[in-house]
């Protein structure tokens, strides 16, 4: 527990991560200190290989680093054990992925549900909530549809709308219009924009830049370490939802 | 995590369910394996059963442990007797049987007429009709040995002809249908055997699969029959019955040796007495049947454990295919205590599916090859049926090895990384 005011959701320190290829070993995050406060919307950039997705696994809990300090809601995660690692992600963390990672024979009210039953909801209850975040993203009428009988924007709102639907303290977004055209691209960043003004920490890698100026900080990665941190001017994108 | 509120939780059996219907073909699949094999183990030991049974209805008129012994020639010189003499057995002989070899419950001693050995059949007369029939000298033990079904109102022979010499007689059905008008009550009526008089006191029921008896046949007392055809004190062969837990080989020994020390045979002499044991007949097929019930169980388990790895092996592969998707529940919080169980209840319900069907399908095979054999009175088929414990037992076995089964694509399942999951393309 630390007696800090303002509340850093995310606080790591000296994150280093390496993978053994072989018989070498490639270091990927060479010391990564980075503080998130609540209600920030952050963009990762770097090109690829530069650790950008290393370090949101780690955020994530999907990867363990080496070496450093990760507090995640002033909660310190380190040599968690498969269970509470679930449990955690389950409570502070939503994902949204490139790919979108939908599963294919749930419906969109289904997979927004899914969450909830690790939570521990009843069906009732997950129901009344998976719908109410499905008419959040815009997708109410959709809700029984099955993810093959959706556009690519359409899924990445349901994969948003599953991830918000749990209530994380973070919403981790991994490349979440690398799979989209320009104009569904700027459909999910609205939506990013407005989850965010209601409060709720994001962090989106990418590695476009117009993207990462629709956030309002942007933390640019090379070769393992953080060479750039910066607060910008937010391209706010037209509401087309 | 509480595995047995998971198992009794709603929710559960909904993911289950839901996983499993939308994988229609492999679930398909995958029953079918399991299917067969509990399929293939209740018609093979149902239909060992109804062969056992069918047998044994076969076998239902002549006591299970019962042997016939009858003299044949010598064949060895022995105590001053040349080869090749005829031993009789006499009526003193039962004695003797009886106070050596206390196995023995029931002897009945039978002589003939035109069963065996070009002997002449009785000529019976009744007005106008004349036939000739066999005919035997009866005890009333014989019915204790082999069951002789009279038809209502009469009787079999009993101690009282046997001690009066009544002219008393058991006819056969057919003798019956020959002798007498349809509508005629024979009981009381005399007929003439061998031009004495003999009254009718019943009328036995055929039945098959009685050696050379016929449905034509006509029994009178052993004391009667000697004296009309003057035997003395020979007895042709003798029926004889032994306790049900006696060993009926060795009683058929011992008996043979009682009677070649009273006839003077050689006791290495093998060809003086024939004997047909039907005991031992019997051992023999109901060892076949109890062979065939415990193939069936043998073949069943097989084909229920290659179903089961059947199982397995589908489970392991739609693991695989289902990376990705375990990856993402693992992101979203499904811990791995979760994705076991949810991957353990699918093969154990899969199994358990999949048994209940493959016994009620064979169950309906069953149901069927009995409706068509049960007119056939010459194939020993009946009742075929597999007792309950059997079945449960079977889906027991099955359910436990689903679930071992079903452990390893569980551990599969959790052994993968969310991670290599969701960045598996």
């Amino acid at each position: 527990m630390t007696t800090k005011k303002i509340i850093n959701v995310i606080n790591i320190k000296n994150l280093q991560k390496s993978y053994k290829i072989g018989n070498s070993l490639l270091h990927v995050l060479k010391g990564i200190d980075l503080d998130i406060k609540e209600g920030e919307l952050v963009a990762i950039m770097g090109s690829s290989g530069s650790g950008k997705s290393t370090l949101l696994n780690i955020l994530g809990m999907l990867d363990l680093a080496d070496k450093g300090k990760y507090l995640l809601d002033d909660v310190l995660i380190e040599g968690l054990t498969e269970t509470t690692a679930a449990n955690y992600r389950n409570q502070f963390l939503g994902f949204v992925f490139q790919s979108f990672n939908l599963i294919n024979y749930k419906n969109a009210l289904e997979n927004v549900a899914l969450p909830l039953y690790y939570q521990g909801f009843g069906r009732k209850i997950r129901q009344a909530k998976a719908l109410e975040y499905l008419e959040k993203v815009g997708l109410k009428d959709w809700a029984t549809h099955l993810p093959s009988e959706l556009s690519g924007g359409q899924k990445q709102r349901v994969a948003i709308a599953r991830a918000m639907a749990s209530q994380p303290k973070v919403l981790l977004a991994d490349e979440p219009t690398g799979a989209l055209d320009s104009k569904t691209s700027n459909e999910v960043m609205s939506l990013i924009q407005q989850i965010n003004n209601e409060g709720k920490t994001i962090l989106v890698v990418t590695h476009e830049l117009d993207i990462a100026h629709m956030c309002k900080r942007i933390v640019t990665l090379k070769d393992g370490v953080i060479v750039e941190d910066q607060n910008v001017d937010q391209v706010i994108v037209g509401n087309h939802v | 995590m509480n595995s047995l509120k998971v198992i009794f939780d709603l929710d559960t059996w909904q993911e289950i369910f839901g996983s499993i219907a939308k994988n229609k073909t492999r679930t398909v699949i995958t029953v079918i394996g399991v299917l067969w094999g509990i399929f293939i183990y209740i018609t093979l030991s149902g239909a060992a059963k109804g062969l056992d049974n069918g047998f044994e209805r076969e076998f239902e008129d002549m006591a299970m442990n019962s042997m016939f012994v009858w003299p044949k020639r010598t064949s060895v010189p022995y105590a001053g007797f040349k080869v090749g003499r005829y031993p009789r057995f006499t009526i003193s002989n039962v004695k003797e049987l009886k106070l050596q070899i206390p196995e023995i419950q029931y002897i009945a001693p039978r002589n003939a007429r035109g069963v065996f050995g070009g002997s002449q059949p009785a000529s019976v007369v009744y007005k106008e009709i004349s036939r000739t029939y066999n005919i035997y000298g009866d005890f009333p033990e014989y019915t204790k040995i082999a069951t002789k079904k009279i038809y209502k109102g009469g009787r079999f022979i009993n101690e009282e002809d046997q001690r009066n010499n009544r002219k008393v007689c058991v006819i056969g059905e057919r003798t019956q249908e020959e002798l007498f008008e349809k509508d005629e009550n024979p009981l009381g009526k005399y007929i003439r055997i061998n031009n004495v008089y003999f009254q009718v006191i019943g009328v036995h029921k055929y039945l098959e699969g009685g050696g050379f008896e016929t449905d034509g046949d006509i029994f009178i007392p052993f004391n009667t029959f000697r004296n009309l055809y003057n035997t003395g004190l020979e007895v042709d062969w003798f029926i004889i019955a032994a306790y049900a837990d006696a060993d009926v080989v060795a009683v058929e020994k011992n008996v043979k040796d009682v009677l070649k020390k009273i006839h003077k045979v050689a006791p290495e002499d093998d060809r003086a007495f024939g004997s047909f044991n039907l005991g031992e007949v019997f051992n023999r097929i109901s060892g076949f049947a109890n062979g065939m019930t415990f193939l069936s169980l043998v073949v069943g388990l097989a084909t229920i454990f290659a179903g089961v790895i059947g199982i397995g092996n589908i489970l392991l592969i739609s693991v695989k295919e289902r990376t990705k998707e375990l990856g993402v529940r693992r992101a979203l919080g499904a811990t791995p205590g979760e994705v076991r169980t949810q991957i353990l209840l699918e093969s154990v319900f899969l199994t358990f599916i999949a048994g209940v069907v493959g016994i009620i399908l064979g169950a309906a095979v069953l149901a069927i090859i009995n409706l068509v054999t049960q007119d056939l009175s010459d194939f020993p088929y009946t009742n075929p049926t597999v007792p309950i414990p059997f079945v449960l037992g079977a889906l027991f076995t099955m359910v436990i090895l689903g679930t071992l089964i079903g452990l390893i694509p569980a551990q599969r399942a959790v052994s993968i990384k969310p991670i290599d999951a969701l960045r598996e393309q």
